[in-house]
């Protein structure tokens, strides 16, 4: 081992290392994010798969395809596999590329930690996953685990299903704490915290949530861990506990946790809509601010999510009104975002599109949020196809637009290669329409009344369920052509310059396409403005 | 920032071992606790092994950590990364407990008494007659069920009175765990004051401070088990008591090894300077942590 400390002066400026082990020991913040995107991605199409099986039992009244009991698994599967494995991994992935070069940092600040948060997730799913082979098959229970579903009628496979949440856990925790740590301590000289580019600030609030709800997380499946195996009575009625109990922990990790995966996308598409309007951002400290309070207020809302469980009246008054608070500054966002387009010189490249259709559909779902906020009339809504409508319109395209925002918007600085445009606009234009048509009809199904997680329905719901089907294969296919979008510009394409975009600010294009393996060496010079009005 | 060119490890192989050690340890704990029932299981030997890899690549990579500080190739910068990362690690924990503490909180002010009747939420539980003649007190030694489905305890470990308290092991454990964060304060100043034999005579009194609390935690929950009949089985009461304490627990027993590898550093390898001992004060920080896990504790778990 003492080699490395010998050598590791002369070792400042090469290249990466040759062959797998470059992957395998890799301390380098653009290798990890590399591996991070490609590991989301996986996990993307495993987990999309597990919905084109969920759809095509729903294509029709009537059991088709698959067993009740093989259905509940893929719900669940596909709810874990695309919150811990796709969105989170995609973010952290983006966050590793992005931070270093923004804040004009070297690399990560605890290097060889963050190559530990990353190869941890491949085996944690490893495990989840091969639940699925297991006697009494994978977990059954819906993502959200609730008791006495997840402990007293749960397969056993739930014991490994917990053990690999714990290890997701540390893995999200050791990358939080690596991204605070490098936001806090290695930003160039001039780079102050009221100029730091917006994702930073998004992944700075992000992994401080991230840091707060994931031990919670652990506490909840340990509870869960004791209660099906050594006789504690956490959430058993019978011994002085409540199932509902399992509910608010759960919920006080869950409810952050959406903002998890929300913050970040805020950060990438402020980027994206200053870049293509071709203006300074509006009102860049209210958008500071606004993520600030949006983070806290997250952690006194969660129990907007069981208005149904039998709450105390004055619990559900105030958790209805702190959550139609959190409109207020989610609003000023929306409006920070439009009033930047407005007169800018706006072009309309593929990362644009993707941003502009953020704005308005996650603007779909946070309105379908408000509605559900309202005790009286969750009390209807709760639990049918109308919740299912509302996440599915922030999280696909809400938190997954804005991944493939991003990912069009740096590939150039990444790859050193600009994609083909035409096929990202077409790449668009599939997802979304058949984002759209999947999920604006489940807003009506759940509106009659439909409700979740079942794997058969009533006959008048059959037309919509149809229709939901058909824009849910339309998406889910169309992401193969972004799969070999994404390889093509890899594998070559016109050469990016540096600056990549006309109107791209910050220190990441102030370096060469692709960026090189090291980016700064020294602290670099703060040259740019950022994003405050002059 | 010290301006100069900044410090980036070389590649290294302990995340990927500590990777996979972690994937044996859970892969051998579920499948070990899944076939608990069955003796002619062999998971216990993958959780063993998981257990060894793990304390093997912490060993190594630590060691190459204090390697390279000796070597002085840890810049001012690189420190700070450490103290500000051990600082949130430290909330991480806090978060961990603020959990189960949640969950004390909860069943004692609000489930308990539902299930007795009380509420708006109660009067529905005592309309439909589920769990007749439970009543609302804390300790909860009688479950709602009465006994049913749990072993009952004959005793609760709280606070016995006045006339008992220097018989009470609980009040011992504190005097105990206050002191060793004094010893631990104070060692630390002698570090700081260049004053070797201090550190090492203060600290060593840290450790067998620790070991002294970890004895009478044992001692105690012997107590529970063999005389109070309290045990993981006897309900919400059992159930928060055991899994709060033994959760300090184990972190006093992490963090006492801790503070022992440093004290072996200092002893043995004449490790720490006056002004440069951050690995020292780190497992210091989570020390005085866990001893306020404990005030906690002796106030809501053991007094009120």
């Amino acid at each position: 081992m003492s080699a490395v400390i010998e050598n590791h002066h002369d070792d400042h400026h090469h290249g990466p290392a040759k062959g797998i082990t470059r992957w395998l020991y890799t301390t380098n913040h653009k290798d990890i994010g590399t591996l991070y995107l490609w590991f989301s991605f996986a996990m993307f199409l495993i987990g999309g798969a597990m919905a084109m099986i969920i759809r095509a039992e729903l294509f029709q009244p009537g059991m088709q395809i698959v067993e009740p009991e093989f259905y509940n698994q893929m719900i669940t599967l596909h709810g874990l596999i695309m919150i811990f494995g796709g969105v989170m991994p995609a973010f952290v992935g983006l966050a590793n590329w992005l931070v270093p070069m923004q804040i004009g940092a070297p690399d990560m600040a605890l290097p060889r930690m963050n190559n530990l948060s990353f190869w941890i997730l491949p085996f944690a799913f490893f495990i989840l996953l091969s639940s699925l082979f297991m006697e009494g098959g994978a977990p059954n229970f819906g993502w959200t685990f609730y008791a006495p579903l997840s402990t007293t009628y749960a397969p056993p496979s739930v014991t490994f299903f917990i053990f690999s949440v714990h290890i997701m856990g540390a893995s999200s925790i050791m990358g939080s704490i690596n991204v605070v740590v490098t936001i806090m301590n290695m930003r160039a000289p001039g780079v102050t915290l009221m100029k730091m580019p917006l994702f930073v600030w998004s992944w700075l609030i992000t992994a401080y949530l991230l840091i707060a709800v994931m031990p919670v997380l652990a506490g909840a499946v340990t509870m869960m861990l004791m209660d099906i195996h050594f006789g504690t009575s956490f959430f058993n009625a019978a011994g002085g506990g409540d199932p509902v109990l399992f509910q608010h922990i759960f919920w006080f990790f869950g409810h952050p946790e959406v903002y998890i995966m929300i913050l970040p996308a805020f950060g990438i598409v402020s980027h994206i809509i200053e870049t293509f309007s071709r203006k300074q951002l509006f009102g860049y400290s209210s958008m500071v601010w606004a993520m600030l309070s949006i983070a806290i207020l997250s952690f006194v809302v969660w129990a907007h999510h069981m208005f149904t469980v039998g709450l105390p009246l004055a619990a559900e008054i105030f958790f209805m009104w702190a959550t139609m608070l959190i409109a207020v500054p989610t609003g000023v966002k929306v409006f920070n975002w439009v009033a930047t387009m407005f007169r800018g010189s706006i072009t309309f490249e593929t990362p644009m599109l993707f941003a502009i259709s953020f704005v308005v559909l996650f603007t779909i779902g946070g309105l379908s949020g408000l509605m559900l906020a309202i005790v009286p009339a969750d009390f209807q809504y709760h639990d049918t196809y109308f919740v299912v409508a509302h996440f599915h319109y922030v999280l696909v395209p809400g938190a997954i637009f804005s991944i493939m925002a991003a990912v069009y918007y740096w590939i150039p600085k990444w790859t050193g290669n600009m994609y083909d445009e035409r096929l990202g606009k077409l790449h668009f234009w599939l997802s979304f329409i058949g984002v759209n048509v999947a999920f604006f009809p489940q807003h009506f199904i759940g509106l009659a009344g439909m409700p979740r997680r079942y794997p058969d329905y009533a006959l008048q719901f059959a037309d919509w369920n149809m229709v939901s089907s058909v824009g849910a294969f339309l998406f889910g296919f169309s992401q193969l052509l972004f799969l070999f979008i994404v390889l093509k510009t890899v594998m070559g394409g016109k050469k990016a310059t540096a600056q990549v975009w006309e109107g791209a600010k910050g220190l990441e294009w102030s370096v060469e396409s692709p960026a090189p393996y090291h980016t700064f060496t020294t602290p670099p010079e703060l040259d740019w403005t950022p994003s405050k009005a002059d | 920032m010290s301006g100069g060119s900044y410090y980036v490890p070389d590649q290294s192989r302990f995340p990927i071992f500590m990777a996979f050690s972690l994937f044996l340890l859970v892969m051998g704990a579920s499948s070990t606790i899944n076939n608990l029932d069955d003796p002619t299981s062999n998971s216990v030997y993958i959780l063993y092994s998981g257990f060894g890899c793990l304390f093997l690549t912490m060993f190594f990579w630590f060691r190459q950590v204090i390697k390279e500080h000796l070597a002085g190739m840890d810049s001012n910068q690189l420190k700070q990364s450490y103290v500000y990362g051990m600082a949130w690690f430290i909330f991480s924990e806090v978060m961990f407990f603020a959990a189960f503490f949640g969950a004390l909180f909860y069943v004692r002010t609000l489930a308990v008494p539902w299930l007795a009747g009380e509420g708006e939420k109660g009067i529905g539980i005592a309309a439909i007659e589920l769990w007749q003649g439970f009543e609302s007190t804390w300790p909860v030694i009688t479950t709602p069920d009465q006994g049913e489905g749990y072993v009952l305890a004959e005793k609760s470990m709280a606070w016995p009175g006045w006339d008992h308290a220097l018989k009470w092991l609980p009040l011992w454990n504190t005097i105990v765990l206050l002191s060793s964060s004094v010893t631990v304060h104070f060692a630390h100043l002698g570090l700081k004051n260049g004053d070797r034999k201090k550190f090492n005579i203060l600290l060593g009194v840290t450790v067998f401070l620790a070991l002294i609390f970890v004895g009478l935690q044992a001692a105690e929950y012997y107590e529970a088990y063999a005389h109070y009949g309290l045990t993981l089985n006897s309900g919400i009461y059992g159930s928060t008591f055991f899994m709060l304490t033994g959760f300090h627990g184990f972190h006093v027993m992490m963090g006492g090894f801790m503070l022992g590898i440093m004290l072996a550093r200092s002893v043995f390898a004449g490790h720490f300077e006056d002004h440069d001992h951050f690995g020292f004060e780190a497992a210091s920080w989570y020390w005085h942590f866990v001893d306020v896990v404990w005030v906690m504790l002796f106030l809501f778990v053991y007094i009120l």
